[in-house]
């Protein structure tokens, strides 16, 4: 393998909950349990899990909006998670987000222009105003908005075109790296496929690493190089897109794959147990999964599985039980 | 004769002082008892706004222009307050998407449950207690009898939307009509209350109108389909049969556009543009601009609903000329 563009070690982020009074007690919130991912350049690698289970704290972790408790965060052998913001600044450059809901994410009272203009100013201060004009304007072309956009305010647009120029302000600064954040869900399914054909397509021409953060199954197997599955801010397995749908190890990752609704239908025949995510703030001593787990033993509730390279195969997952 | 049948229903929100604009532009709608119907559309499409009619609960200033809703020979329209209080909670159930806003956050489970139930029916609080305690275990609540002291923050989403179905279920509906019923939760929880949904309606013989914009939850859980764009109903027919061979081009481009239909790597089929507001739509057949299959007849006229299909070139039709 080539050196990782992005490189997590031991990542944990941990948030502190209101005490009370009395109480000596101090809860804390376990977003993220010692993460180790590594990103290829040119990969979609994408992070799956139900609400809850750390992959948008994850992302952010990666990019700098969150600090982390504790561990590493590698951007091109760099260590960046405890650099200040003088010398992280070129960096920021290199690394954008793109956010789930288009209609939060863009600034109601600041035009197209001086959303896209923005990132441009703060982090490429060299810039004279006309290459600032330039950059705008290839950027929105190259993300499919019209030019003549730039001067109206988000409230104009559809959820499709709000997403088209939050992409857009996510790449005019040129990033090798893009983290998008459920950049599909809180958009109509004939625009969702707008919007991933125009990531795939430009990824193949600018060269995008992407960490997709998604529930959607569906669009991982279909956009996916990567795929690891989390649980309770743990990776449960980490594996290729492909492996993960034709031969899923972990028991969690066979639960998301049947809930998925087909299109042949049948797979809500039977009724299901209700499952829950378990509490963060106190999670079970041993494997997180093990309540709800078909295959759960003793070891499993007392003794934490670690992430384990499965033999001949690239597959990492965290089970006592898989091979 | 039909449980619930829909003749011409438009519904119409003024704008200005003379000009209205239609939300529905003429649905029509039957469903058998025990029947399950999905109706599939994006947002906009008018899909909220047809369960709403139906319960006759459009919001003032818009109202039921034109049209009929009869349910078990009775039209619902031309019935009294008093009178359609009887039918809608209680005969015709309903399930919202998000079950945080359908329970009140300050009472507990059990006086939520009991009030509906005391509402429609002549009975004590201790039968009607036993009876929530009965429906919640129904819903496969664990430990029923404690929550119905609980308040709503104190569960999650997934039991939550449970307690509402529990609350649907209570006066023993023969219709149910759910909106959006698992899109606020996880896909694992979307398994559980789509299997539950199912499960009960199959029983119970319940029947289901359930209104989302995933063709996969439809797929799973519905034997007719109905599918909606800018107010009107651009095809409907059996699910399996519409979801095996789209006649509509709309329909055809959201199969097509799935990312589970489409190979690995390979770039998706996009339907162009987006839905028009009904405040701005096109002439002739709402989709035209979109799609590829239109004519110049497509822009004069708008096609009729004929053969389940609105569409003067459907698919089949399309792909034979080509």
């Amino acid at each position: 393998m080539s050196k990782p563009i992005v490189e997590t070690k031991g990542l944990q982020v941990h948030f502190p909950l209101p005490t009370h009074f009395l109480s000596r007690e101090k809860p804390v919130l376990h977003a993220l349990n010692s993460v180790d991912v590594s990103i290829q350049p040119g990969e979609s690698f994408c992070v799956v899990g139900e609400s809850g289970c750390g992959k948008t704290t994850l992302g952010r972790a990666i990019i700098g909006l969150q600090t982390p408790t504790s561990g590493e965060v590698y951007f091109q052998d760099q260590r960046i998670d405890q650099m200040d913001e003088a010398t992280r600044k070129p960096i920021r450059r290199d690394m954008q987000m793109v956010f789930q809901n288009p209609y939060a994410s863009l600034n109601p009272r600041r035009n197209v222009f001086e959303t896209l203009a923005e990132p441009i100013r703060h982090l490429m201060p060299e810039k004279s105003e006309a290459e600032v004009k330039a950059q705008v304007d290839a950027v929105l072309s190259a993300t499919g908005c019209d030019l003549s956009w730039q001067r109206r305010l988000p409230h104009e647009f559809s959820g499709g075109q709000r997403q088209r120029i939050a992409i857009a302000r996510a790449l005019v600064t040129n990033p090798a790296f893009i983290v998008a954040d459920e950049p599909i869900s809180a958009l109509d399914v004939s625009i969702q496929a707008q919007i991933l054909n125009l990531l795939t397509d430009l990824q193949a021409e600018r060269g995008l690493t992407y960490l997709f953060i998604t529930h959607d199954l569906s669009v991982v197997e279909h956009f996916g190089t990567r795929v690891a599955v989390m649980y309770l801010g743990s990776v449960m397995e980490l594996a290729t897109a492909e492996d993960l749908f034709a031969n899923p190890k972990h028991p969690y990752t066979r639960l998301l794959l049947e809930a998925i609704p087909k299109l042949e239908g049948g797979s809500f025949d039977k009724p299901r147990t209700p499952g829950e995510l378990p509490d963060p703030v106190n999670p079970p001593p041993g494997c997180p999964f093990a309540p709800r787990c078909p295959m759960a033993d003793a070891q499993c509730r007392s003794e934490r599985p670690a992430l384990r390279q499965l033999p001949q195969s690239v597959t990492q997952v965290a089970c006592h039980h898989a091979e | 004769m039909a449980m619930l049948e829909v003749r011409d229903l438009h519904v119409a929100f003024p704008r200005g002082k003379r000009d209205w604009i239609e939300a529905l532009r003429g649905v029509n709608l039957t469903l058998e008892k025990g029947e399950r119907l999905g109706v599939v559309g994006e947002s906009g499409a008018g899909k909220s706004m047809l369960a709403f009619a139906i319960l006759n609960l459009i919001a003032e200033p818009g109202r039921i222009s034109q049209g009929s809703i009869s349910f078990e020979g009775t039209n619902l329209l031309e019935l009294s307050d008093r009178q359609i209080r009887d039918i809608r909670g209680n005969r015709i159930s309903m399930i919202f998407q998000d079950p945080m806003v359908t329970l009140n956050p300050v009472l507990t489970i059990g006086v939520q449950m009991i009030e509906t139930l005391q509402a429609h029916r002549k009975i004590s609080k201790r039968e009607a207690h036993k009876l929530c305690v009965d429906k919640l275990k129904m819903v496969a609540i664990p430990s029923a009898e404690t929550r119905m002291d609980a308040y709503p923050h104190e569960l999650s989403g997934g039991l939550r939307q449970r307690v509402v179905i529990a609350i649907a279920l209570l006066t023993d509906p023969e219709l149910i009509i759910a909106d959006e019923p698992t899109t606020a939760l996880d896909v694992t929880i979307q398994a559980e209350i789509m299997a539950l949904i199912l499960k009960l309606c199959r029983e119970n013989d319940v029947a289901l109108i359930l209104i989302t914009h995933d063709l996969g939850v439809v797929a799973e859980v519905t034997e007719r389909l109905m599918i909606m764009y800018a107010g009107k109903c651009v095809e409907t027919g059996k699910t399996r049969e519409i979801i095996d061979g789209p006649s509509h081009p709309y329909t055809g481009g959201l199969l097509k556009a799935l990312p589970q239909n489409a190979g690995r790597g390979r770039k998706l089929y996009q339907i162009p543009g987006s839905m028009p507001p009904i405040t701005n739509l096109p002439s002739g057949c709402a989709y035209h601009p979109r799609c590829e299959f239109a004519t110049d007849r497509c822009k004069g006229g708008a096609p009729e609903l004929v053969n389940g299909v609105a569409c003067y070139t459907p698919l089949k039709q399309a792909e034979v000329q080509s």
